[in-house]
């Protein structure tokens, strides 16, 4: 009898999914996370499709497990180093980066108060500030602040050593590794949004009103860079004409060439975002197909109902900025009329695809990877499984059901030997 | 247990500076608590080593966190299984949402702030001083057998997967042969990378596997009877082929499939009328034999069109997409140039769904030659040839496009669950008819009598029915949710999926109906209260036989016998209390959450007079939801009234009446009930316990107004978790609302 416990790296739907589920069948588990908070992209979602439920909500659950479960134990701020070992006996190296926070955070809030140094919010996307030590965001689990090396002071400044009285911030924290030794591994490192500073002719990261669906996610959310209002980056001026670009850098061979399976369902929600803020806003959205499967159909039939929602069949092949107004003008061939239109939107949101965090940090393990990057588990290192959107693109629902999937897979690899 | 008290009181995080310490600790030494200390820095080293020291020194099992909420520093104030800790929140709920009390507020009796700690402590007391550490439900020798019912695709892999795992499976199919949709296949879609190529069906293989392994009993020619009993100890009575046999089985895995969509509807599409217009399936049959030929004249089919969306998103068949087709005409498409590479294929679509991976498999298709036409089908007709014209909208080139001379039109189906056919369970109504039933009972759950499970459940034999029949999870973070305990439904049955969908689902509930018999084991609920191991108690001698527990359950934990006495199968409950809310006599108890236990807390607190102008505001707030909520408008500093007192619930359907009556009698000027959204995108996690509180609700409004006392006193309120900007509002308008109706009249009785 092998190793029974499993390592999940990745703290996001799957990893965390994975996580509870394999200890609730009975393994310790070993969770690691890069980030300093569990949740990953699902954190940063405003509301799900179709239900329009906040993520949190689920989330809280999952915390709840974990936190009641001692089967579980997580890592924030980890990253594996290192993999040596086989099924059913991995020994698996782990570096822990310092949080400059120790376990004395009450989350009291004094420090963040006192800090005199900003950075900008990778959790908005950029879109706003925190300051140099901060909680990542309202709902951080755990609820640990956490310093930004780059923008923090250091020693010259400790306002914020000053400020706290339970002696929870340590500017001297070093990085720290450990070992684990567990029978099988599932790899669950999730997805980034594909990069709109790559599409260049559509001004991604250069015209300020040319926005990716993650932007705009943050931007409805209430916790997020507007309190939840929809607005124009350039002027924070209420947007009136908004097109959608399905497809931005995915089914593309110059980009992602594969489908990423929920950008569809992610506009039509986000149709919804704006409809809610913007009755009588102008909607269009280019697309290729319009891939609402099985019973998500009728939330699409639900959108195509909808007054001043306008579908035109046929991918921009440029998108121009009006540099008075900042307003964008988008070039594409309508395929309904055959002609080739220019339209003017005063904001952009290009649904942009999934790549998979393994196209570039790879397992440090022998593995395969499809043309897209995503991880063919087997051999040559039998044992470690791929779940969630490290195997494929999925929504969340199929995320869970993968990396529950995983699991049952993983609970073979220690009982196999 | 013998309890001994301790209270330990956080100053930390501005709780010190919102209030007087000293005078906190007076209000919690009013209780009887062997031990009460306060420290400012609760849980750090030397918080933590004062508790301890009390626990190994002074013998404190019963120990009342007073500080943060019990969502943080969970770990911390874990003093093992053994000990009763409960947090009494006086950071986010308190300190963090009031003004802090001025330095002379206690003299002046403004100490409002201070007030509200006093009476969370006083509630914790109360709460521990009525409970006991549950005591887990035990199946004697429960059994850890999955059965699966269905040897499809779904079946086959929920079978084989629990049983490489290490446990017994016993695999029910209905037909002679296994493999269920497989056999009728000639390839399969690509089901892994690179997701071009087409694979067999290999169904000869897998049964051998299934048929040889040990942890494996394959019932073929076989249907399922009845399933009696719960998790853990489910008995299968199941027909093999004329005889019965019998399964003691801890889980269960639903994988009874689907089917296409009845070619009879789809006459507009010329199907029954032309002789060359055929099923998916039909094709498959013919690929199958080697070669694929017109029906009217067995000559070979030289030009293909493919019809996508036959009777799938179409409003008067199927209205929804069912997901596979797409991938399964491109797969033909495939196999139909590879049997005859001078085979032309044409594909009308709406929208190729070749989601995810599978573009890969429909840009290799594309370069295949084959013609892709977007647009409605508006006529199929047939030339005397016994050829057929076909003709659409053609979206893409504008106008109309018409393919004439093909030899073979094949209708891309779509799929029906099998739990969809059959008779659907009606309501049992009363005289007043199904409206005034909902009104009643809250809404229904949907039930088909489709012959698959049989089960022997008060509520039916099947799983409740999701839209369209099929039993599916309604919850997106947690598609693996079921209506029934131990009952995982997977692949095409579940919802409409493709085959590699179908597997990566099938090995996803297996793991689910593992974890089931593991946590039966141990007594232990499973999701969303996983690990619980308290279970509802039914004190049967003061039982009325009303059958609301048996009729509210949302998971059908209790059966009833021939006398409507309730059958609790605790190995089937999920610990909301429902039925514990729902009961008139109150007999239903846990063993840390009961009626009594809550009224305790109502009355815990210190109520004041009348003339004191200090209203009191009792809220019920659902644990997954309300509170995290509440909590998060302390974690961001709003500010609300000081009269409200919160009660956590497991869940709003465990609401007992009788605490509406208990606050009134106390005292308390309104009542607040904070739940989940219910209705058609109910998030509940418990079905419908928000709905079924406010249909309590309703019946005490007539009390209320016979009382005398006015029923806008007791309302409900949805709250989802990101609503906490909202709780100030909330909080404080009700406040407003009530200071008009004025004090409750029965405070100073």
């Amino acid at each position: 009898m092998g190793n029974k416990s499993v390592l999940v790296v990745g703290g996001g739907m799957s990893g965390i999914t994975a996580a509870v589920e394999a200890a609730e069948a009975g393994c310790e588990v070993f969770l690691v996370e890069k980030n300093s908070y569990l949740g990953g992209r699902v954190a940063q979602i405003n509301q799900y499709f179709p239900k329009m439920c906040p993520p949190n909500c689920g989330l809280e659950i999952n915390f709840q497990r974990i936190k009641k479960n001692p089967k579980i134990n997580f890592f924030t701020l980890a990253e594996v180093e290192s993999i040596s070992g086989e099924e059913g006996n991995f020994n698996v190296t782990i570096k822990l980066n310092p949080r400059f926070v120790n376990e004395n955070c009450t989350g009291c809030n004094k420090c963040t108060e006192v800090c005199p140094a900003e950075r900008d919010d990778d959790f908005n996307c950029g879109l706003s500030k925190t300051k140099a030590i901060y909680l990542a965001h309202p709902f951080a689990f755990p609820m640990k602040y956490i310093i930004d090396a780059n923008a923090c002071q250091g020693d010259s400044c400790g306002k914020c050593v000053e400020a706290c009285k339970y002696n929870a911030i340590d500017l001297k924290m070093e990085p720290q590794t450990m070992t684990v030794n567990v029978g099988s591994i599932i790899w669950a490192a999730g997805w980034k949004p594909y990069d709109i500073g790559k599409l260049s002719n559509y001004g991604g990261g250069r015209f300020e009103n040319v926005i990716s669906n993650i932007m705009m996610e943050r931007m409805a959310a209430l916790t997020g860079p507007t309190q939840g209002k929809i607005l124009r980056p350039s002027d924070n001026g209420e947007p009136k004409n908004i097109a959608f670009v399905q497809c931005a850098g995915s089914r593309d061979e110059h980009h992602l060439k594969t489908c990423s399976s929920v950008c569809c369902m992610a506009t039509l929600k986000q149709v919804n975002y704006v409809r809610e803020q913007y009755p009588d806003a102008n909607i269009t959205i280019y697309f290729m197909d319009i891939r609402a499967m099985g019973k998500h159909e009728d939330y699409y039939q639900k959108v195509l109902e909808e007054k001043n929602v306008k579908l035109i069949k046929g991918k921009p092949s440029e998108i121009k900025e009006v540099p008075e107004t900042k307003n964008l003008l988008v070039l594409a061939e309508n395929q309904f009329t055959q002609e080739v239109e220019t339209l003017e939107y005063d904001l952009v949101v290009l649904a942009t695809g999934m790549e998979p965090a393994t196209a570039e940090d790879k397992v440090p393990a022998q593995l395969n990877y499809d043309v897209d990057g995503f991880v063919i588990a087997g051999p040559p290192t039998p044992g470690i499984y791929a779940a969630g959107c490290t195997r494929k693109p999925g929504d969340v629902a199929s995320s869970v059901q993968d990396a529950t999937a995983a699991v049952l897979k993983a609970i073979q690899s220690t009982v196999r030997r | 247990m013998d309890k001994k008290y301790g209270v330990y009181i956080c100053t930390g995080c501005g709780i010190g500076d919102a209030m007087d310490i000293d005078t906190l600790i007076e209000a919690a030494e009013e209780n009887n608590v062997q031990s009460c200390k306060t420290s400012p820095f609760l849980c750090g080293k030397e918080g933590v080593e004062m508790i301890k020291k009390d626990i190994e020194e002074e013998g404190i099992n019963t120990i009342i966190i007073a500080a943060c909420s019990g969502r943080v520093n969970y770990d911390v104030f874990d003093f093992g299984s053994d000990k009763i800790v409960e947090r009494a929140n006086i950071r986010e709920q308190v300190a963090w949402v009031h003004e802090p009390d001025g330095p002379d507020a206690v003299d002046e009796e403004e100490d409002h702030t201070g007030r509200h700690a006093a009476d969370v402590i006083h509630m914790a007391y109360a709460k521990v001083k009525s409970m006991e550490l549950p005591e887990p439900y035990k199946v004697e020798e429960p059994s850890k057998a999955i059965l699966v019912v269905g040897g499809g695709m779904a079946g086959i892999t929920a079978a084989l997967e629990s049983a490489n795992a290490g446990y017994k499976t016993v695999l029910v199919e209905k037909e002679a042969k296994l493999g269920g949709w497989l056999n009728k296949l000639y390839k399969v879609t690509p089901l892994k990378a690179p997701y071009t190529e087409l694979e067999d069906p290999n169904v000869d293989e897998k049964v051998k596997e299934l048929e040889e392994h040990p942890n494996i009993t394959v019932y073929t020619s076989a249907k399922i009877k009845k399933i009696a009993g719960a998790p853990g100890m489910f008995d299968a009575v199941i027909d093999v082929n004329g005889s019965e046999v019998q399964e003691r089985i801890g889980a269960i895995v639903l994988a009874a499939g689907s089917q296409p969509v009845d070619a009879e509807k789809l006459s507009h599409l010329g199907y029954g009328s032309y002789k060359n217009v055929v099923t998916h399936a039909e094709l498959e049959e013919m690929a199958k034999n080697g070669k694929i030929v017109r029906p009217s004249d067995g000559q070979e089919a030289k030009k293909i069109a493919f019809i996508q969306c036959a009777g799938s998103r179409d409003p008067e068949r199927l209205p929804y997409c069912s997901h596979a087709c797409c991938i399964e005409s491109l797969k033909q498409a495939a196999y139909v140039s590879e049997l005859n590479p001078e085979a032309m294929t044409y594909i009308f679509y709406k929208d190729i769904r070749s989601s995810g991976t599978y573009e890969h498999f429909y840009k290799k298709i594309q370069e295949t030659g084959a013609v892709f036409i977007k647009g409605d089908i508006t006529g199929i007709t047939e030339s005397g040839d016994g050829t057929l014209t076909v003709e659409s909208e053609d979206v893409l080139l504008g106008g109309k496009a018409s393919v004439e001379g093909v030899d073979l039109v094949v209708l891309a189906t779509g799929m029906v669950p099998n739990t969809a056919f059959g008779k659907e369970l009606e309501v049992e109504a009363d005289d007043e008819g199904a409206a005034d039933e909902k009104e009643e009972k809250g809404t229904q759950d949907v039930i088909i009598a489709s012959d698959i499970l049989n089960l022997d459940y008060r509520q039916g034999p099947e799983l409740p029915a999701l839209k369209y029949g099929f039993p599916d999870s309604h919850y997106i973070c947690f598609p693996y949710e079921t209506r029934r305990t131990g009952i995982y439904a997977a692949g095409s049955v579940r919802a409409p999926m493709d085959m590699a969908k179908a597997i990566t689902d099938a090995t996803g509930a297996a793991l689910k109906a593992i974890q089931c018999v593991e946590a039966t084991a141990q007594g232990a609920a499973v999701h969303p209260r996983s690990g619980d191991l308290s279970y509802p108690e039914f004190n049967l001698n003061r039982c009325t036989q009303c059958k609301r527990c048996t009729e509210e359950c949302p998971f059908g934990a209790i059966n009833e016998d021939e006398k409507t006495n309730p059958l609790i199968n605790p190995t089937r409950c999920r610990r909301c209390g429902t039925c514990m809310g729902a009961c008139p006599e109150r007999i239903i108890s846990f063993k840390n959450y009961s009626v009594p236990m809550i009224g305790n807390m109502i009355k815990a607190i210190e109520m004041p007079e009348e003339d004191e102008e200090k209203p009191r505001i009792l809220v019920f707030a659902c644990e997954n939801d309300a509170i995290p909520a509440l909590d998060m408008a302390g974690i961001n500093r709003l500010k609300y009234n000081p009269w409200v007192r919160v009660i956590p619930v497991r869940c709003l359907g465990s609401l007992n009446l009788v605490w509406i009556a208990d606050a009134m009698s106390e005292g308390y000027d309104g009542v607040l009930l904070m739940g989940c959204k219910h209705g058609d995108d109910y998030q509940c996690h418990f079905i419908k316990g928000s709905e079924l509180a406010e249909i309590r609700l309703s019946k005490v409004s007539e009390t209320l107004d016979r009382l005398g006392l006015e029923s806008e006193r007791v309302r409900a309120v949805e709250v989802n978790i990101m609503d906490y900007m909202k709780i100030p509002q909330i909080l404080d308008e009700f406040a407003e609302e009530l200071e008009e109706l004025g004090p409750n009249p029965m405070k100073d009785f």
